[in-house]
């Protein structure tokens, strides 16, 4: 892997401006209304740097996973702005681009063919002689026997699953990884090899984007933590600052969520995460919050704190 | 370790073949004993001036007095000795009735089973790859009108606008009249096979298309189709490599499966067009009263749809890695 320069770590590998996703849904009868799942989402990875996304369901990781990939389906509208290499990313190029500078590493052993033999859906459609030895390599590193690639998905054992599904990024050879939830269902060795995978490609420089559950892994592996709430960013910041717990925290939902892992106290907030069809106005987790007054009712921007970015006024 | 297994699945299939044959004739023989048919009737037909004792004599000759058991067992046994008795209405032996009637209906089937096929299988590719679009919502009502249209109505549309009114095909019949046996063309067969093939097609092709459909939505909509594009592949790839690769094995034994929708199906297609099928000698049996053919062709058009469901398993056994490699763990 070739030395990259400062210079070029600074620019971000992908950056997400503002992004909102809307579903148009059909009402009783013929009634159209637009289902805002995504508002105003700001993200952003260098290369070499693992970022985190961190949420409860329904707060639109996935979504931004499809997003960047131009998976959405077609009753979905986006507005803001992505940028990949300082490049704006329309559908397109999204197109051109996945499977070759994007990789997506799916969830679980459903996002392989059932029907399709491993060793010929890692290759993909044109596979050549350069993927086949990539691929042998990649398996080999992944500690998948070559007897690995004849077996049908159905025949893999959760472990190998999850790593085959690895290796489909690494033989891509993307630039920009996208895991959606690598780590559910595995026993914490596993998780951690898992995690310890894409460490490993960030340190090669590539760009990782983690979007998971099990946040209190995230903190360890990555180098920024993006937290969601109803579809928006609420805070992004260094995981040191997540491991150091709330006082090092800069938003009340971020500091909530700290709160509630079951070694920090287990302690819940009440109330829920607001549906996309009934959005509050202005900050949407003001219902909740203990700190809210009249300001948050208006729209509250993403502002630069300690070193971190929060979407809330009343933070220090 | 493998052909174990072919001995037991091979073994299994026997034992439901006969168990199925004897359960047939069980309750065939139960039902023709219970029509108000009158086989002294039928045997003398028109023929005058046969009296009351004589009519007793051929009932006495034929054991109709002795209790429904023993006739049965009679019955059973002719047939375990290859005698399936001689049809009344063409005064010849069954099975050579049936095998020569079977190899008219083979190429009619044939035709209309391959046809309707891929037919079927090309328009709910065409649907599925447009879901929701205009070309799936225009096909899809073709298809489900297709499906209420019954077979021998379709046939008769056919006849009045493709032979009466456009003259394009015959009337009816396998072969032109007034022409010697062994002088009849390949192509005047194929021309009087075109019209009932159709119709008989038709039956069938609607239901493949919509079945196709459905399995190919739910291909595209799965979780390793998205995945499949996230990785660049692209729409025509998907089609071909992960659509057509998840849809065909199912379509193709639906198709075998389908034995006994297109038996059944025959039977009203020839009877439109005359056809001298095995469809059409079922009918005739069946209005004539010809019980040992009747019975015969019963028998045979459940050996005929047994081999078409066996056939699909055993397609679905070699074809599906689940299967297949399934059972290679298993041992």
């Amino acid at each position: 892997m070739e030395k990259k320069t400062k210079e070029e770590y600074v620019h971000p590998l992908l950056e997400v401006k503002d992004l909102s996703v809307s579903f148009r849904m059909y009402d009783t009868g013929l009634e159209q209304y637009d289902l805002k799942v995504i508002s105003n989402l700001n993200i952003d990875v260098k290369q070499g740097e693992i970022v985190a996304v961190a949420g409860s369901s329904g707060s639109g990781k996935s979504l931004l996973a499809h997003a960047v990939m131009g998976l959405l389906p077609e009753n979905a509208a986006t507005t803001g702005e992505m940028y990949y290499k300082g490049m704006p990313l329309i559908q397109k190029e999204k197109e051109q681009l996945r499977g070759k500078e994007i990789a997506l590493v799916p969830q679980s052993v459903a996002y392989l063919d059932p029907s399709m033999r491993v060793g010929t859906q890692v290759l993909g459609e044109k596979p050549d002689q350069r993927k086949r030895k990539e691929q042998k390599e990649v398996f080999s590193r992944l500690h998948l026997e070559e007897h690995v690639e004849r077996l049908y998905p159905f025949q893999l054992s959760g472990g190998m699953a999850r790593r085959v599904l690895v290796s489909t990024a690494l033989i891509s050879g993307a630039d920009l990884i996208i895991a959606d939830e690598p780590t559910p269902g595995l026993d914490l060795e596993m998780a951690v090899e898992a995690l310890t995978c894409f460490r490993e490609m960030a340190d090669e420089g590539k760009a990782v984007i983690l979007i998971t559950h099990d946040i209190d892994l995230a903190f360890h592996v990555a180098d920024r933590v993006a937290v969601f709430y109803a579809g928006t960013t609420v805070e992004i910041a260094p995981s040191k600052d997540f491991r150091e717990g709330p006082e090092a925290l800069r938003h009340p939902y971020s500091k909530a969520l700290w709160r509630a892992l079951p070694q920090n106290g287990f302690v819940p907030i009440p109330g829920f995460q607001p549906y996309a069809k009934a959005l509050p106005k202005g900050c949407l987790f003001a219902p909740r919050c203990p700190n809210r007054t009249e300001e948050c009712e208006k729209p509250i921007p993403m502002q630069e704190l300690r070193g971190g970015t929060v979407r809330c006024i009343h933070a220090t | 370790m493998n052909s174990k297994r072919i001995v037991k699945s091979t073994g299994r299939y026997a034992i439901r073949f006969v168990t199925l044959l004897i359960a047939i004739s069980i309750i065939s023989f139960i039902l023709v004993s219970l029509s108000p048919v009158d086989p002294v009737q039928q045997y003398v037909g028109a023929v005058p001036n046969v009296s009351e004792e004589q009519r007793e004599k051929i009932a006495e000759y034929w054991g109709l007095n002795d209790p429904p058991a023993e006739r049965f067992a009679i019955w059973a046994k002719s047939l375990l000795h290859g005698d399936f008795g001689t049809s009344l209405i063409y005064r010849r032996p069954v099975l050579d009735i049936i095998g020569e009637k079977f190899a008219a209906s083979l190429a009619l089937m044939l035709t209309a089973w391959v046809f309707s096929g891929i037919l079927g299988f090309t328009i709910g590719c065409i649907m599925g790859v447009y879901n929701g679009k205009w070309p799936d919502r225009i096909l899809k009502k073709v298809c489900l009108t297709m499906c209420a249209i019954p077979t021998f109505w379709i046939g008769i549309v056919f006849l009045m606008v493709f032979s009466v009114k456009l003259g394009w095909f015959p009337m009816g019949m396998s072969v032109p009249k007034g022409v010697p046996a062994d002088q009849v063309t390949l192509l005047q067969r194929i021309h009087h096979l075109v019209l009932p093939a159709l119709t008989l097609s038709f039956l069938s092709f609607a239901n493949v298309a919509l079945h196709t459909r459905e399995k190919l939505v739910d291909v595209l909509e799965s979780d390793y189709v998205l995945f499949a594009k996230a990785s660049g592949e692209s729409r025509f790839s998907i089609w071909k490599r992960h659509g057509l690769r998840n849809i065909l094995l199912p379509a193709v034994t639906m198709q075998f499966g389908s034995f006994s929708e297109l038996f059944g199906g025959s039977v009203l297609a020839e009877t439109v067009f005359s056809y001298p099928g095995l469809g059409a000698a079922a009918s005739a049996a069946g209005m004539g009263s010809d019980i040992p053919l009747l019975l015969g062709i019963t028998l045979f058009s459940a050996v005929f749809v047994f081999v078409g469901n066996m056939l699909a398993n055993i397609i679905y056994g070699i074809a599906d890695p689940q299967i297949r490699e399934g059972y290679e763990h298993e041992e």
